[in-house]
């Protein structure tokens, strides 16, 4: 089956996938719930720019990404500065990269759940004697928790897959940042990896399967007749 | 005095007034469809922000436009109970009962779980979800959930509508012993004359 070096891949990228969905995952939430409820000036940018690496070419993403990071880049200056690292050529620049590639698809799933629950019903609880942070607790996040579930495994395999925009922002450094689709990228380059590449597509699809079947069983255990699928 | 409200409000082009003064009992908000009816229960519990007026219940201010005043409605100790029910889905009936009672101070609980089970006839309901219960039922475990959350008054939004004769009986006695054995003061809204004859101590008109 898998050499020792292509597992090391395949946990590379559940690394970067997973740290990059758990680490964007209250921002989207945030943005979500940000969009669905509240009215405020600049709202239909806020939107745009969260969107725009959805459409714009994740090369170009990638390209912003190292200006912002570089040394002498805006966010790169900082980190340099105030913690002395730097995420160019390392497993963190990935899932920075998979993380903004991510962010789009998540808060569109999570918004949709949030704005999926009955405002109503949160104009009850507080005339129950709840605060605006318990009825939000109490009422809309357990009631959106089928779609921030959803929009997590959405954002997980995106991250997976994320390509463009990782090469262009941490190049292709074996343990470091070469993730599934870049190990398959570069196996191709290689004359004789095919066999190396099929093993290696074959696990991207069966991780992607997996994700959807994990997510579609915990929102059936919720008791509750929202699934992801 | 229980109930002591004045209020305006300009809803697109058309204006939501209602000038109440009212002492115990059940106090029927009475007029046609689409008057406003249920904006001025939603403006006493704190859910719509009026344009001037105020709100006073047993003497307490909830709602001054003059001072500025208003009570957040978590505040307001305003049994609602919606015409909708909007009973939490994701709970069992026994938890939406519970929900507000946990939340009243327990110097403030005036009434026990037990006691409203019995009132309301609704103890074979407890492990049910809302989605399965009846019309009839859901109404009732709203005024449930309404009574444990330790209210000062109770805001009832046509609580006699969508339901069968034996239905709308059974839930009339029902307001009818809470006004006469519980003592609560009612402000309750219906398009329904029949319904405000025998419910009202007294009658105000709207529109």
């Amino acid at each position: 089956m898998l050499s020792g070096e292509e597992w090391a891949i395949v946990r590379l990228s559940l690394l970067v996938g997973g740290v990059a969905v758990a680490a964007v995952l209250p921002l989207a939430f945030a943005l979500a719930w940000l969009l669905a409820r509240r009215r405020f000036p600049g709202r239909v940018l806020l939107d745009a720019l969260i969107h725009l690496p959805l459409v714009v070419p994740p090369v170009v993403t990638g390209w912003l990404l190292l200006l912002a990071f570089a040394p002498d880049g805006p966010i790169g200056a900082m980190l340099d500065r105030w913690l002395g690292v730097s995420v160019l050529f390392r497993w963190t620049g990935a899932a920075i990269a998979a993380a903004v590639m991510a962010l789009p698809l998540m808060v569109r799933a999570i918004r949709l759940s949030i704005e999926g629950v009955d405002r109503r019903l949160v104009d009850a609880a507080r005339t129950l004697g709840a605060s605006r942070m318990r009825a939000f607790a109490t009422v809309t996040l357990p009631l959106a928790i089928p779609g921030v579930l959803a929009g997590t495994v959405l954002g997980f395999a995106r991250a997976l897959g994320e390509f463009g925009a990782t090469i262009t922002f941490v190049s292709n450094v074996p343990g470091e940042t070469r993730t599934l689709p870049i190990a398959i990228y570069s196996a191709l380059q290689t004359p004789g990896g095919e066999a190396a590449v099929l093993r290696l597509a074959a696990i991207s699809v069966a991780l992607s399967l997996v994700a959807l079947v994990v997510s579609e069983a915990l929102a059936r255990r919720m008791g509750r007749s929202a699934h992801v699928l | 005095m229980s109930f002591d409200i004045s209020l305006a409000k300009r809803r697109c082009d058309r204006l939501i007034a209602a000038h109440v003064t009212a002492g115990d009992g059940v106090t029927v908000l009475f007029g046609p469809s689409g008057i406003g009816k249920t904006s001025v229960l939603d403006m006493v519990a704190g859910l719509l922000a009026p344009d001037e007026g105020h709100v006073r219940v047993h003497g307490v201010t909830l709602f001054d436009s003059t001072t500025r005043t208003s009570v957040p409605p978590e505040r307001r100790r305003a049994g609602y109970v919606f015409q909708d029910a909007r009973l939490f889905p994701h709970r069992r009936v026994e938890a939406n009962l519970r929900y507000g009672e946990r939340l009243a101070a327990p110097a403030e609980r005036w009434i026990d779980f037990d006691a409203v089970v019995t009132l309301l006839d609704i103890g074979q309901l407890l492990r049910r979800w809302p989605a399965t219960l009846s019309g009839g039922e859901a109404r009732r475990v709203a005024i449930g959930r309404a009574l444990l959350a330790a209210p000062r008054f109770l805001l009832l939004d046509e609580p006699l509508s969508f339901l069968d004769a034996a239905r709308r009986d059974e839930i009339a006695r029902t307001i009818e012993d809470i006004r006469d054995r519980l003592r609560l003061p009612i402000l309750m809204v219906t398009h329904d004359a029949a319904e405000a004859e025998r419910l009202a101590t007294r009658i105000v008109r709207m529109g």
